[in-house]
């Protein structure tokens, strides 16, 4: 509703200008003082002072604008380097903003001041080494202690994640994401290749490799809070990119090429709900890479959990061979004794290979 | 090769391999309108294509700013243009709203901002400021133009077929748009879509070769390279830019083509898609990106150059006083063209590309800013103290320059890698880049049609016309990109259908803003037949020119108001000076073209100039050299 009160101002705006225009235009008729020579004409004052109305109107309306959107703008972020990159950003964005001010204000107010008089000659000012030495210099400096402080931040993001990083695996497809844990025994994920995917094993879990055999998938997206998390993050078909708007984190997703994102999550789903006063909030990931027609509804609800909440599910999930027993079969001879301490008793075992046979 | 010579009074000696028929008579309707070898023609053939192009690429932007602005909005009334394309619910095809994204996307870039832009002035405007006849081959200039014209038809068609336009985003990326089981739109509509792109490869490399020769080689004596018109210089270091870059995008798009028609795998690895496993491996998606955006950030700087020169020229001109720092000003282009080509991977911040190169990347984009900010702060201090003649083409300018501050200040935001993580691929880059260089660009565009449009066909433009459709232009394009800044700091994606599945928790907040955008666009995109009936009206029917309406002191205002192919009867006029003499004190008008040797000025010349008198001789001595250079 204010946006259209917005819109009317301007239609108004722009109505008063159409109504200025007309009366300059008769005002020259009566008083028959257009010089058809001139390359000034009447409007010249009338678009001198429209710089300048422009520029006040646009400052009111951009800072009523800004403040009015603020509240519905990503609250604060529920990642450790989110609040790093966020505080980063709105230094900038006063930084830039102050550019933007005063270039523009002096743009604008100059076509004002300046917009011709007969009476006046210009003043021929071709060139002032000291000014133009100081533009260079001063934004210079600016974007040097910009790049230093980003340098940093990135340089920490992007480092090596800390050993003791819970390690999931996200996995984009069109369209949705596949989610994989390394497991509550070894830690590590298993490998994986394209070529064993089939219908039940739709990540192509290698299980010629033993790290895949406590390997549980889900579909949802659970996350420790406080603890480092390391996204490896694999795409199976396009590119599709992992954005965890909350959480400040986004990465491509690369087919032939396993990616990856560590961050420290700080704010609990329960904690976030409470913040935002919604009972039923969930972080979510989404898809910010083009992948094709269903790219906007690519999300999966994403749970931050106490840590001990956290290690409850994990604990009480299952490995996918403990769900699917006929991938036993895969395992090569050596390894089937690992393997089949994941394999539940007998009568769950014939249900999913049922499930899987008649898939 | 200077074939397109044809005032034949000061040409007397041919080379044989001429065709003499041609020098000698009236050049038939197809020669003079259509195969045209005059720069001036194919200039208004470049233009008039661009602008009809710019057309299409808006109505697509028009038509998913409906759905995005209002989703729920029945679509049913386009079924008659669209046809399949509104499903049966009465609601947009959600692949074609990519497509259309996809297409606005190379349109605009491309087709409007490359050769509508650069096409037409670096035409128009090389040979008639620089002071030659013609570009330095008539013929592959011509043919510069039907290699576009071609390229244009098959992009066009594209949009009509079965399975719809290319649909990745402008930027292709493989593997969507080298797999057409990914969607649709990645099957005959991407070989179209690379197929138009390859002849218009062929066609702004055929251009750029010609500006860069003619530049170097064909001024007329006494115009040395510091007495080039600003729009000069930017038409040259765009040409240099487009001559490195573009056939890096054609070897891109040749690697895709091989991808998707010979069973290559450059871009394709471990892919499984729709129940299948395809047998590439070892590819890189990566090494796409690398070289698309080799060409791709380039490609900023070659729509936003020729802006910016032909803005020096204008603001100069109508603030009746000197560029201010002329050399600075060329420094300055001169920096961006050599950093334009170390700055591309910042578009690849977060596609897992190595985060070493992120950091390299980061200080080398952010040192591009400055000699950005030297141009602006350089613009304004020459609107101080001047004496400010609105034409519309001096308030396109100013309105270009403010655009250009107001999207570039954002961008030392999204140079910053860590920053661009959360603003990657949101509505923020979207804002940003609009008004940098699509808006400033096209401010550029507009400013130089109407600043030149007399030298192009003899008569005026409706200046009042003018202003209304500025102020159109200039306050909707700041509804439409400046509330689009909050969209993405609120964390919305770019290229999404609807935002029904998106996790920022603000989906509903920004409903209405997103309605005031769109009707902000549809605004701004009507007020543009403002433009289209001023153009073509005033074309046929605008007041007569006089020789100079603008009092500007550039050579092509010294030739006749309907210049014949070979731009001056006569000789052609020699340069003396630079060409910013405005409001110099001791002069008794406020310009001195640049043809007026020092020696008829003494009252209003520096001291330092009085030397350039005894100088004069020599350059009058060229004449017969360069009256030689046209005949051979």
């Amino acid at each position: 509703m204010n946006y259209l009160i917005g819109l009317l101002a301007i239609v108004f705006f722009f109505l008063a200008v159409s109504v200025i225009t007309k009366s300059v235009k008769l005002n020259n008729k009566l008083s028959g003082t257009e010089n058809e020579d001139s390359t000034v004409d009447n409007f010249n004052n009338a678009n001198g002072i429209g710089m300048l109305i422009f520029w006040l109107l646009f400052v009111i309306l951009g800072s009523w604008s800004f403040l009015h959107s603020k509240p519905d703008f990503l609250p604060v972020a529920a990642s450790e380097h989110g609040v790093r990159t966020d505080s980063m950003f709105w230094t900038s964005m006063a930084v830039v903003t102050f550019a933007f001010f005063i270039s523009n204000t002096l743009l604008f107010y100059f076509a004002f001041k300046y917009r011709f008089n007969k009476n006046r000659k210009a003043t021929f000012y071709p060139v002032n080494h000291k000014l133009e030495l100081i533009w260079t210099i001063v934004p210079a400096i600016v974007m040097a202690i910009l790049v230093f402080t980003g340098w940093r931040t990135w340089r920490d993001i992007t480092s090596q994640a800390p050993s003791n990083s819970a390690v999931i695996e996200l996995t984009g497809h069109q369209f949705g994401w596949y989610v994989r844990y390394a497991g509550a025994d070894d830690g590590q994920l298993g490998n994986v290749n394209y070529k064993l995917i089939d219908e039940t094993n739709s990540l192509g879990i290698d299980f010629t490799d033993k790290s895949s055999f406590d390997d549980f998938t889900a579909t949802e997206l659970h996350l420790p809070k406080g603890q480092p998390v390391l996204l490896k993050i694999r795409a199976q078909d396009v590119l599709h990119s992992v954005y965890l708007p909350f959480h400040r984190v986004k990465m491509d997703a690369v087919p032939g090429m396993p990616t990856k994102f560590w961050f420290i999550p700080t704010i609990s789903t329960d904690e976030m709900r409470a913040k935002l006063g919604k009972p039923d909030f969930n972080f979510k990931v989404n898809c910010t890479e083009v992948c094709g027609r269903g790219h906007f509804g690519m999300s999966i609800t994403v749970f931050v959990d106490e840590p001990e909440d956290y290690k409850k599910w994990v604990a009480e999930q299952k490995p996918f061979l403990a769900t699917n027993p006929s991938y036993l079969d895969k395992v090569p001879a050596n390894l089937k004794a690992k393997a089949g301490k994941y394999i539940p008793t007998e009568p769950i075992a014939t249900d999913s290979t049922e499930a899987v046979s008649v898939n | 090769m200077s074939t397109a010579i044809s005032t034949a009074e000061e040409v007397h000696t041919h080379d044989h391999d001429h065709d003499h028929e041609h020098e000698h008579h009236e050049l038939g309707f197809i020669r003079t309108y259509i195969f045209s070898e005059d720069h001036k023609t194919i200039a208004k053939q470049y233009l008039i294509s661009g602008i009809l192009w710019a057309f299409i690429g808006g109505s697509l932007s028009i038509i998913f700013r409906l759905q995005l602005g209002f989703p729920g909005m029945s679509m049913e009334w386009l079924r008659p243009l669209l046809g399949g394309w509104i499903d049966e619910s009465g609601k947009l095809d959600k692949e074609f709203y990519l497509a259309m994204v996809t297409m606005h996307g190379t349109i605009m870039v491309f087709f409007v901002l490359t050769a509508g832009l650069s096409g037409t002035f670096s035409n128009f405007l090389i040979p008639l400021q620089v002071g030659a006849r013609d570009m330095a081959s008539g013929f592959i200039n011509m043919l510069s133009y039907w290699f576009f014209f071609l390229s244009s038809v098959i992009m066009f068609s594209s949009l009509f077929i079965e399975t719809g336009p290319a649909s990745g985003g402008w930027v292709i990326y493989p593997p969507l748009s080298a797999l057409p089981q990914a969607m649709p739109g990645s099957g005959l509509g991407m070989t179209l879509w690379l197929t138009s792109m390859t002849f218009f490869i062929v066609s702004s490399l055929m251009g750029g070769i010609n500006y860069i020769c003619t530049i170097i080689n064909l001024r007329t004596r006494g115009m040395t390279f510091t007495r080039m018109p600003l729009t000069i210089w930017s038409f040259f270091f765009t040409a240099v830019l487009g001559l490195l870059s573009f056939p890096v995008l054609l070897s891109a798009a040749l690697l895709l083509i091989f991808d998707r028609s010979f069973g290559t795998s450059f871009y394709l690895s471990e892919i499984y898609i729709q129940g299948q496993a395809l047998p590439n491996v070892g590819g890189s998606a990566i090494l796409y990106q690398h070289l698309f955006w080799f060409l791709g950030h380039p490609e900023v700087y070659i729509v936003l150059l020729p802006a910016l020169g032909m803005t020096s020229e204008i603001i100069a001109t109508n603030a009746r006083k000197p560029i201010f720092g002329y050399r600075a000003m060329i420094g300055s282009m001169m920096g961006i063209t050599a950093l334009a080509f170390i700055v591309w991977a910042h578009h690849m911040f977060v596609t897992g590309m190595n985060p070493f190169l992120g950091s390299v990347f980061m200080f080398l984009t952010l040192i591009i800013a400055v000699p950005s900010a030297v141009k602006a702060f350089n613009y304004i201090t020459t609107l101080w103290k001047g004496n400010l003649v609105f034409t519309p083409a001096m308030l396109f300018s100013i309105g270009l320059v403010s655009m250009f501050i107001s999207g570039g200040v954002t961008g030392i935001i999204l140079g910053n890698s860590a920053l661009d993580i959360n603003l990657h691929d949101t509505y923020f880059v979207v804002a940003h880049f609009h008004l940098v260089m699509g808006a400033a660009s096209f401010f550029g565009l507009m400013a130089g049609v109407y600043h030149w449009f007399p030298k192009m066909f003899g008569r005026m433009m409706n200046k009042s016309l003018g202003y209304i459709h500025f102020w159109f232009t200039f306050v909707g394009v700041y509804m439409v990109f400046f509330p689009m800044h909050y969209i993405g700091i609120a964390g919305f994606p770019r290229r999404y259908y609807t935002f029904t599945a998106l996790g920022n928790d603000s989906m509903a907040a920004f409903t209405d803003m997103n309605s005031f955008i769109s009707i902000a666009a549809i605004i701004t995109f009507s007020a543009q037949a403002i433009f289209a009936w001023n153009f073509f009206y005033s074309i046929f029917k605008g007041k007569i020119a006089p020789a100079n309406p603008w009092k500007s002191n550039t050579l092509e205002w010294t030739t006749p108001i309907n210049p014949e192919h070979g731009n001056w009867p006569g000789e052609i006029p020699a340069v003396y000076r630079w060409p910013y003499d405005y409001s110099k004190p001791g002069a008794p008008d406020d310009f001195i073209p640049q043809n007026v040797p020092h020696s008829a000025t003494l009252e209003s010349n520096l001291p330092e100039e009085n030397a350039e008198i005894a100088r004069e001789k020599d350059i009058d001595g060229l004449l017969g050299a360069q009256n030689e250079s046209y005949t051979h």
